[in-house]
C-alpha cells in the first residue's frame, strides 16, 4: 500500500498532459469503438447503412493520417480527474484547474479545436473554449493512490439525451419504453449521430441520474458489463432491443446502430425511479492518462472511471 | 425516380461544379452520392440573425461567389494572420434552419443546402420545389476530416469579428468535396420520407406491451411514429 508521499504532481506537467489528452481525444478513435462500427459495417446488409458506416470507418483512418480532428464539431471539452487519496498537487486544485484552462485553450488554438463554448445569453466567444464552469472538471476520489488520473473528452451533441421521473411501478418495462422513446427521438434522421454508446443512469436524484447516463455513455468502453449479474443482463437485452428498431446510422434501415448500452445506478428516493438516458456518437472523442507523483505519464484509451470504490454500496 | 424502397435506389455518383446548374440539379435523384468542385460558402443562425432579422448590409455578394451554402462551421485554425486552414468540417442541424432558409434561397440565389438531418416535407415541397434546389445530406454526420480534405482554401471570412469563428460566414475553395447523399431533390421529395416508412413499422411492433409512464410531461409527442420537430 503506497504511503503518503511528499513528491507533488507538476502544475507544469499536467497541463502538457491535458493539452496531449485534447489532442488525442480530437484526432484518435479509440480501438473499441473503431473495431465495433467495423463490424457493424461488414455485416450491414442495407447499402445505404453500409455506405454510411464504411465512410465513418474511413473518416477515422483520414484524421489520423492528416492529423486533423475527426468531426469538426469539437465539441464541448471536459475533464474527469481522479484522484488518488495520497497524491499532492503542487498549487493543489486551483492549479489543477488552471493547467486544464491552459492546456484547453492552447488546444483550441494549435489542434486546432472550434471555440464552441460562448455565454448561453449574450453569446459571447472568447474562442479558446474557456469560460464559467467551462471546461467542466469532475472529480471521483481512489483509495491507497497516489497519481491523478485524467480523462479528456469532447462531448457533442445537442440531441439524444433526456430524463423522465419514472416510478416503481413503472419498473423495468418503464426502463424499455423510454430507451425505445430515445431512440425514437434521436435515431430517425440521424440527429444522435449514431451508432451510439447508449448510457443509462437510473436512480439517484435527477441531478445524479443525468450525471451517471452520461459517464456511462461516455467513460466506459464498448464490451464492459456491470457487475452486478442482473444489470449486466438488462445490458445486453438493451442492446438487442436497440438492434431490432432496423434504425441503423443516420436513421436508415439496418440492422441497428447501438454499439452497447451501459447502465449505472444509485440508491433513489424509496417512492421514484428517475431515469437519465445518454447516447455517446460515433466520434468518440475520449484519451485518459495516469500521472505518478515521480512525473511518469501513462496514457491509455480506457478511462477505467468506474471502479469498485466509486461504485461503493456501503458506509465504508 | 420511381423507387419506393432506400434498398433500391441506384446511389449513382455525381461531381458538381458551382454555380450548380439548373440541369445538373435536375438529374440528382434521392441516395444518389454527391462530390463538389468549386465555392461554398457557411452559414449558421449567427449569420441569419445578421442578414435577415438585424437586415445588416451583406459583407459579400453572395450570388455571384456560388449557389451552395453548408450549415456548418469548420474547425480552422490561423497559420498566420489572416491566413486560415481548415483541419474538419461537419454539418449541424438544419431543421432549425427553417425561419431563415427561404429568404437565403430567394434573395441570395442559394439552390443546394448541405446540411444533417434534411428539412421537413412541407418546407421541401414549399421552397425546394417551387426554387428547384436540392438538399444534401452529410454523411455520418461526424465525417469532419474527410470533408476537411476536400477544402483546398479558405477564400475569405466575413464578420469574423461580429460572430466569431463558429457563425462567421467562410468561403471555401473545395475539390472533390463529399460524399453528400441526396435528401431532397428538385420535386421536393426526401429520402428520409422514404426512410422512415421502413423504420417505423418495426420500431412499432417493439413497443408492444409497454405502457406509457405513469407521469406525463405538457408538451410531449406521445406516438412514436411521429418525430420531435
Amino acid at each position: 500500500m503506497p504511503t503518503t508521499t511528499d513528491q507533488a504532481i507538476g502544475a507544469d506537467l499536467i497541463r502538457e498532459v491535458a493539452f496531449e489528452l485534447n489532442r488525442r481525444a480530437a484526432i484518435h478513435i479509440p480501438d473499441d469503438v473503431r473495431e465495433n462500427i467495423r463490424g457493424m459495417a461488414e455485416r450491414e446488409t442495407e447499402k445505404l447503412s453500409k455506405f454510411v458506416l464504411l465512410e465513418i470507418v474511413n473518416n477515422y483512418e483520414v484524421a489520423d493520417e492528416d492529423n486533423v480532428p475527426m468531426c469538426a464539431d469539437t465539441g464541448l471539452p471536459r475533464f474527469y480527474a481522479k484522484v488518488g487519496n495520497e497524491a499532492r498537487l503542487e498549487g493543489g486544485f486551483v492549479a489543477l484547474e488552471r493547467s486544464i484552462r491552459e492546456a484547453t485553450a492552447r488546444a483550441t488554438a494549435e489542434i486546432p479545436l472550434r471555440p464552441n463554448r460562448v455565454h448561453p445569453i449574450s453569446r459571447k466567444d472568447h474562442n479558446n473554449n474557456v469560460g464559467i464552469h467551462a471546461p467542466n472538471v469532475d472529480y471521483s476520489w481512489e483509495p491507497n493512490a497516489e497519481w491523478v488520473e485524467l480523462t479528456a473528452f469532447h462531448k457533442g451533441g445537442l440531441f439524444g439525451g433526456d430524463y423522465r421521473m419514472l416510478f416503481p411501478g413503472d419498473g423495468v418495462d418503464g426502463i424499455r419504453r423510454f430507451y425505445l422513446d430515445v431512440i425514437s427521438e434521436f435515431f430517425k434522421r440521424g440527429l444522435s449521430c449514431q451508432p451510439a454508446i447508449v448510457g443509462i443512469g437510473i436512480g439517484g436524484t435527477k441531478d445524479t441520474c443525468v450525471r451517471l447516463a452520461k459517464e456511462a455513455a461516455c467513460l466506459r468502453v464498448v464490451g464492459d458489463r456491470n457487475p452486478d449479474p442482473e444489470i449486466a443482463a438488462l445490458e445486453e437485452e438493451l442492446v438487442g432491443l436497440g438492434q431490432r428498431t432496423s434504425l441503423s446510422a443516420m436513421g436508415f434501415k439496418g440492422q441497428g446502430a447501438v454499439m452497447d448500452a451501459h447502465i449505472e445506478v444509485a440508491y433513489t428516493h424509496t417512492g421514484g425511479m428517475p431515469v437519465s438516458i445518454h447516447h455517446q456518437c460515433f466520434a468518440l472523442r475520449r484519451a485518459t492518462a495516469r500521472i505518478h507523483a515521480d512525473g511518469r505519464v501513462e496514457y491509455r484509451e480506457n478511462p477505467e472511471w468506474f471502479t469498485d470504490y466509486y461504485r461503493r454500496e456501503t458506509v465504508s | 425516380m420511381n423507387e419506393t424502397n432506400t434498398s433500391d435506389l441506384p446511389m449513382d455518383e455525381h461531381t458538381l461544379e458551382t454555380p450548380v446548374t439548373p440541369d445538373a440539379l435536375a438529374k440528382l435523384k434521392l441516395g444518389d452520392v454527391v462530390y463538389i468542385d468549386g465555392t461554398v460558402f457557411t452559414g449558421r443562425i449567427g449569420l441569419y440573425k445578421k442578414l435577415f432579422d438585424e437586415k445588416a448590409e451583406p459583407p459579400v455578394d453572395i450570388r455571384s461567389l456560388t449557389n451552395v451554402t453548408f450549415h456548418c462551421s469548420p474547425a480552422v485554425g490561423e497559420t498566420s494572420p489572416g491566413e486560415w486552414k481548415v483541419s474538419a468540417v461537419t454539418a449541424t442541424a438544419s431543421f432549425r434552419f427553417e425561419k431563415h432558409l427561404p429568404m437565403l434561397m430567394d434573395d441570395h440565389g442559394v439552390r443546394v443546402v448541405i446540411g444533417k438531418g434534411g428539412m421537413s416535407q412541407e418546407f421541401y415541397q414549399n421552397h425546394f420545389r417551387r426554387l428547384g434546389a436540392v438538399f444534401l445530406n452529410t454523411v455520418g454526420y461526424g465525417i469532419g476530416a474527410q470533408y476537411g480534405r476536400g477544402v483546398k482554401k479558405v477564400e475569405a471570412v466575413h464578420w469574423l469579428d461580429e460572430l466569431g469563428i463558429a457563425q462567421a460566414l467562410w468561403v471555401l475553395n473545395v475539390k472533390r468535396f463529399g460524399p453528400f447523399l441526396v435528401e431532397c431533390d428538385t420535386e421536393g421529395r426526401s429520402l428520409y420520407q422514404m426512410a422512415l416508412k421502413e423504420t417505423n413499422a418495426e420500431l412499432m411492433q417493439l413497443y408492444e406491451g409497454l405502457p406509457l409512464p405513469t407521469l406525463k410531461r405538457m408538451g410531449e409527442v406521445h406516438n412514436p411514429e411521429d418525430e420531435v420537430f
